[in-house]
């Protein structure tokens, strides 16, 4: 196993791309899907709103794009410490 | 050729293909009958990830569900694909670092606790059991369909193929075969939307047809929709009805449920690398959203075919006369998930919202019991609701004056497999459409009975009852309690607690409630201890466990029901969405508990560190 204050610093960075990640997910679902979608009924897309097209499309391709990002990130911060396999 | 001749080759087909790579493949050890040893590339991993993941529930029933209830159904769309992405921050890469074959291994493992185990097994058995439930009445739809028959016969038909299915092959057989299973169920489910999209807004592409414009109206799809909707009295597609905070839990539950589903976290224990875990999350995802991204297009595109189908000229004018419904109407009679019965006696089937859906049950029910005043009280009753209905939509549309309540019902769980025929595609389109439905149902009802089997000989039996059972017996042991697993999971599906896609969703409350958190808790915490973690997974579960029944009837037994979802016990929080409160509970208790009682020892605080990072993770064994 790694050191310990290098797997520190590790974990740290991974709490840290997990909350920023989370951010987006929850904004992109939570909150243009559902919570949101009042303030975006002004934009229209095919018949309806915005909101609607992110319930049911937008939050999935934002979903897709968020794990390879993560899946990316984290392959760079586990090389950065040493920690990879 | 006819329809059933046809139906039968390609389902044959099929279904040979995936015995012959089942046998191909066949498990020898046990190591290969849980884990597949190890060796499974991402994009295949990813594959079989989605198979195993869409079910019946999404195949041949969730899109029904968002075509009758529309923008308010939107949780499933979000809530199955929207775990993944906690899946492969919070779980996967992790759980596989720790390099054992099951959820319930590493919770005792984590929470230094037999017990701690034995409460993640229960668990897992109540989550798998009721998907299964889902599954089994997913498949009951599909074989009562293509073989014409009962819905009840066509559930038999279907669980004793599960069950020659499943126990014959592990996991390796079936990592393969579910390769194979998704190809079948993406082309069945894709070519019919295209054909469909292509028909209605001229777009080859579902999801870009949904928001084009209806080429015989030349208005925006849903727009049209919409306003047929308005015309028979239906509430709007796109506008929501259902109230936020009901929405906004539903979704979470159906997405912390997703991360924390046994059946799923597993497929994560056997990818080479820790790397691979998270991309191979990723890979599920987008053999996932080829689906989900589909759903919609198909969910709205179905709704308006079927009223077009019986408004062949609009709503404002007469509608369909019995004595032209299509073929597919009178082939889904027969398996009485379609029913049409000529109220007003006018010869024409009449299919719009009159308002006396609650009504119509208790006539239905009132009509079962037999009692002759209780009969005619409810006729009365229904009749009054039913007239109301009418006058009201009078207003606008002249036709309705003379109609006595809604002459079509149709089960939500038919929608997709129906579809095409609705659409009048060509006959071999219907038939993979068949093949895919069942595809999708056999393959997660079999990764589901594996998890229900490892659970049992492995982590009851040789982890706590017996340690010293011989490598035959556990196998034994495994194909004992599949079996007992499709019995049961067969009896209740007789009468599912709701349509395949909701019986599923209180399959992922239940996860929700009690295994996501407990696996959270223990990558994310170094302080829950073994008290903790049992007292919080015990108290969301039984907890959710409670609100399910008391809304679904005990065990699943309807007339044991105390409320329903219409009217819900708590904050209108229907028993769907209760998973997340469920979570909250059981996060809330486990740090409560842990902060009363003794500190986690220190070999476990290593563990802990151990799984969070990548380095080091050999393939997954048994001990």
């Amino acid at each position: 196993m790694a050191d310990n204050s290098s797997s520190n610093a590790y974990w740290k960075a991974n709490i840290q791309t997990i909350l920023i990640f989370l951010v987006i997910w929850f904004v992109c679902s939570f909150g243009f899907g559902i919570l949101l979608r009042p303030m975006l009924a002004g934009i229209g897309i095919g018949g309806t709103d915005l909101g609607f097209w992110f319930a049911q499309q937008g939050s999935i391709l934002v979903f897709l794009v968020l794990i390879f990002a993560y899946a990316f990130r984290m392959n760079k911060l586990d090389r950065e410490h040493g920690v990879d396999e | 050729m006819d329809q059933f001749t046809l139906n039968l080759i390609v389902v044959g087909a099929t279904f040979a293909l995936y015995f012959g790579i089942a046998i191909w493949a066949r498990a020898g050890s046990t190591a290969e009958f849980y884990a597949a040893g190890g060796g499974v590339h991402p994009v295949l991993n990813g594959m079989a990830t989605g198979a195993d993941w869409m079910s019946a529930a999404s195949f041949i029933s969730m899109a029904g569900i968002i075509a009758f209830g529309g923008y308010d159904t939107s949780a499933y769309l979000m809530g199955w694909t929207g775990g993944y992405v906690l899946l492969a921050m919070l779980l996967a890469p992790y759980l596989r670092k720790f390099g054992k074959f099951t959820v319930p291994e590493f919770i005792g493992d984590r929470f230094y606790s037999g017990t701690a185990r034995v409460i993640a097994v229960i668990a897992l058995l109540i989550i798998s059991i009721t998907y299964v439930i889902g599954q089994m009445s997913g498949v009951g739809v599909a074989f009562s369909r293509f073989l014409e028959v009962k819905a009840s016969t066509g559930l038999y038909i279907g669980a004793a193929i599960v069950f020659a299915y499943a126990v014959l092959g592990g996991m390796k057989g079936i990592t393969y075969t579910q390769v194979a299973q998704y190809v079948v169920l993406i082309i069945a489910y894709t070519i019919p939307a295209i054909f469909i999209s292509l028909n209605l807004t001229g777009n080859p592409i579902p999801p870009l047809g949904l928001f084009s414009d209806a080429t015989a109206t030349g208005t925006p799809l849903l727009e049209t929709l919409n306003g047929l909707l308005a015309d028979l009295g239906f509430k709007s597609y796109t506008a929501q009805s259902d109230n936020t905070l009901n929405l906004f839990l539903f979704t979470v539950s159906l997405m912390i449920g997703t991360a924390g589903l046994p059946h799923v976290i597993v497929r994560f224990f056997t990818v080479p690398k820790v790397a691979d875990a998270r991309s191979s999350a990723g890979w599920a995802l987008v053999f996932i959203a080829l689906l989900y991204l589909t759903a919609p297009a198909v969910a709205a595109m179905a709704r308006v075919n079927l009223i077009n189908t019986f408004f062949p000229n609009g709503p404002q004018n007469a509608p369909l006369a019995m004595a032209d419904t299509p073929e597919w109407v009178d082939n889904w009679t027969k398996t009485g998930l379609l029913k049409v019965t000529d109220l007003n006696g006018d010869g024409m089937i009449q299919y719009y919202n009159d308002g006396a859906t609650k009504q119509a049950t208790a006539l239905a029910d009132a009509k079962k019991a037999g009692d002759e005043a209780a009969i005619a009280a409810a006729q009365a009753a229904f009749d009054e609701a039913a007239a109301a209905g009418a006058a009201k939509l009078a207003a606008t549309n002249p036709q309705a004056a003379s109609w006595k309540g809604n002459e079509l019902t149709v089960n939500n769980d038919i929608m997709v497999l129906a579809n095409p025929e609705i659409a009048r595609l060509p006959s071999w389109v219907i038939a993979l459409v068949a093949a895919g439905g069942l595809a999708a149902a056999l393959s997660t009802a079999a990764g589901l009975l594996m998890a229900i089997s490892s659970a049992v000989s492995h982590d009851l039996i040789k982890g706590q009852i017996n340690p010293s059972i011989s490598e035959k017996g556990e196998l034994m042991a495994a194909r004992i309690s599949m079996a007992v697993a499709i019995g049961v999971a067969t009896w209740l599906g007789l009468n599912p607690p709701g349509f395949a896609a909701q019986t599923v969703a209180l399959a992922f409350g239940l996860a929700a409630s009690s295994i996501f958190p407990a696996l959270m808790m223990g990558i994310f915490s170094k302080k829950v201890n073994s008290t903790g973690a049992i007292a919080g997974m015990l108290a969301g579960l039984i907890a959710t466990v409670v609100y399910i029944f008391l809304h679904k009837g005990w065990f699943f037994v309807a007339s044991t029901a105390s409320f329903s979802d219409s009217a819900p016990l708590f904050l209108g929080i229907k028993s769907t969405a209760f998973g997340a409160v469920g979570a909250l509970i059981n996060f809330a208790v486990a740090f409560t508990v842990t902060a009363m009682t003794r500190p986690v020892p220190a070999n476990v605080v290593s563990l802990v560190e151990s799984i969070r990072v990548p380095k080091g993770a050999g393939a997954a064994t048994g001990h």
